[in-house]
């Protein structure tokens, strides 16, 4: 495992724990009551790091190379799931995923960002970055769900939408921006849930929906934390002051009402508990998905634009200027 | 006692039509390889394009305002005002970089809204200004384009957007990201009200204006030469590590990869527009 800076506390605790494990497997002495101790140690220590976590500490662990992936998620949450690929013009892009699966017997089709789980797959995915074909295929998918009345979840978890010269040539913008057209009018229930990063239009692309919920430790913002320092302070130093500044980590987003709620995740984190977290999703999205199955193709619409239309912050002076 | 004297006896445009128009009596173009002098009167009478290399100088949303609509147009929605919700500091504070986008500009944000006569026919355009914080896209944008369409569709006109921008206002942090998603919703629902859409891309149009309702026009046109992209070009380079391709990310560049229906120089900008205005509305009612 690996342990982040403000984690390493814990690191010899785990170690302690993975040492007296062995040792109950090998040898007959039973060290159920000493694991016990140390899982107790774990939980407590656990509690104090994570209960004071600030915006840069929240951005490190959304980006936790132990943190679980879409495909994580869709082949455990679903006792089926076939991932389906191609955007059916052009090519199948890696850094976003897509596919059909059931939930308590109701069909669901998936759409997520996906990033590798080693420096090969992390190349391979793009490091999570799409190209407008992502986009496309997502939409495609979405149409599909249209079709046959299922609805669509969509797991965001992306540093952006790739920049590069065939990006543009292939229109990166359109590709987003007909996704929040199309989005914004689907017929079909839509859930989008931030469990990783929530970088700018590249997040936002698979993200408008009836409901948005953000893990815990997760961020959403218009810009890394990076790129903001490197254009407002110019340097990348500042990473932690814009961080902060941006308000991005999911109790700023939930106070703005930007998000519809907070999923929380297992003590220390979604990655210390896979298996927990997994089926913490699947019971919120089985939940949501019963809630919004009640409301008809035009509520959804209607409550979609009444939705987006109250976002913003500003003032209406009282005479005209 | 100033050495010139006027040629005409006071100050005859507004000075709210001038704004983005270059200061001075005189104005160096721009243009690549250009770099010819102009008068600003040359300037101005050649729909401030330069009259040597034709490059199209930057101009604000009141001289688009001037130039598209037969005479007087209302302006729409100008008491709305940004407001700093996240107390948001870098090298300035939020507040200070508007008091001097303020002062700067006169202007109330970074996008004005009119409702007027082309040729005859109504319709409701928002333009925006680049000289308001790099044209930004924060919550007033989204909120102006948003009610800028609900007059639109009360009264049945077509909706036009002069895209102008650097893109998303970081000061506003998920509150601007939201915007794209606001004004996207938005531009949904005047397509299912059947009210066509007219977007027009002016340099620069990039980031999250150009992902958003920069490219969801029924028609998509640009200014010649124009930057219009998703990514910066700076961006892209330090990415990719090499030199980017002559003429990348310009207008001519989208209409050859099938972004553009058309480009069009200022010239004729009025023209066109009062053609599809005629084009979008039955001759038979």
């Amino acid at each position: 495992m690996v342990f982040l800076e403000f984690e390493k506390p814990l690191e010899k605790l785990y170690d302690q724990l993975e040492k007296l494990r062995q040792v109950g497997e090998e040898s007959d002495i039973d060290v159920t009551d000493k694991i016990k101790v140390i899982e107790d140690k774990i939980k407590a220590r656990s509690k104090e790091i994570f209960s004071n976590l600030n915006g840069w500490q929240k951005v490190q662990l959304s980006r936790h190379p132990n943190r679980p992936y879409t495909l994580h998620y869709l082949t455990n949450m679903c006792k089926k799931f076939v991932e389906l690929h191609g955007d059916r013009n052009y090519s199948d892009d890696k850094a976003i995923v897509g596919g059909i699966g059931k939930i308590n017997g109701d069909p669901i089709v998936f759409i997520g960002h996906q990033k590798g789980i080693n420096t090969k797959m992390r190349q391979y995915r793009n490091f999570g970055m799409a190209n407008p074909e992502g986009y496309r295929k997502a939409l495609r998918l979405m149409k599909m769900a249209e079709r046959f009345g299922y609805p669509v979840v969509c797991l965001i978890d992306t540093p952006g939408a790739y920049p590069g010269i065939e990006a543009e040539e292939r229109g990166q913008a359109e590709a987003i921006a007909r996704n929040l057209f199309e989005m914004a009018q689907l017929k079909v229930p839509i859930l989008c849930y931030v469990i990783g990063e929530g970088a700018s239009g590249g997040a936002l692309g698979i993200g408008l929906g009836d409901k948005v919920f953000m893990l815990e430790n997760t961020w959403y913002s218009v810009i890394s934390p990076e790129s903001c320092s490197s254009i407002l302070w110019r340097s990348w130093d500042h990473k932690e002051e814009a961080a902060e500044v941006l308000k991005l980590t999911a109790d700023n987003m939930l106070e703005f009402g930007l998000i519809d709620d907070i999923v929380k995740e297992p003590l220390g984190g979604a990655h210390v508990d896979h298996a927990k977290m997994v089926k913490i999703l699947k019971s919120h999205i089985k939940k949501q998905i019963e809630e919004l199955s009640t409301l008809s193709p035009d509520e959804l619409i209607e409550h979609r634009l009444e939705k987006y239309g109250k976002m913003g912050a500003f003032t209406v002076k009282k005479t005209s200027s | 006692m100033g050495w010139f004297n006027r040629l005409k006896d006071g100050i005859t445009t507004k000075t709210k039509s001038k704004r983005e128009a270059p200061d001075g009596l005189w104005h160096k173009c721009k243009g690549k390889g250009c770099g010819k002098t102009n008068t600003l009167k040359e300037l101005e009478e050649n729909y401030y394009k330069c009259p040597h290399c034709d490059y199209h100088t930057r101009i604000g949303s009141y001289d688009y305002f001037d130039l598209l609509f037969d005479g007087k147009y209302e302006i729409m929605f100008d008491n709305i005002q940004s407001k700093d919700i996240l107390g948001f500091e870098d090298l300035k504070t939020y507040e200070d970089r508007l008091k001097s986008a303020y002062a700067k500009t006169d202007l109330p944000d970074a996008i004005s809204v009119a409702s007027g006569k082309i040729n005859k026919k109504p319709i409701v355009i928002a333009a925006m200004d680049f000289t308001f914080i790099g044209g930004s896209m924060g919550s007033v944008v989204g909120e102006k384009i948003s009610r800028a369409i609900d007059a639109a569709i009360k009264i049945k006109s077509p909706f036009m957007i002069i895209s102008k921008s650097g893109g998303a206002r970081m000061m506003e942090s998920a509150f601007s990201l939201m915007q794209m998603a606001k004004t996207s919703t938005k531009l949904a629902q005047l397509s299912r009200k059947k009210l066509p859409y007219f977007s027009f891309m002016t340099d620069p149009t990039t980031g999250g204006v150009t992902a958003s309702y920069a490219m969801l026009g029924d028609i998509n046109f640009a200014e010649p030469k124009a930057l219009i992209g998703f990514a910066g070009p700076r961006v892209i380079k330090e990415t990719i590590k090499r030199d980017l391709p002559e003429g990348f990310q310009t207008s001519e560049f989208l209409l050859d990869h099938g972004f553009l229906d058309f480009i069009v120089n200022r010239a004729d900008l009025k023209d066109k527009i009062g053609d599809l205005l005629d084009l979008f509305s039955s001759s038979n009612k």
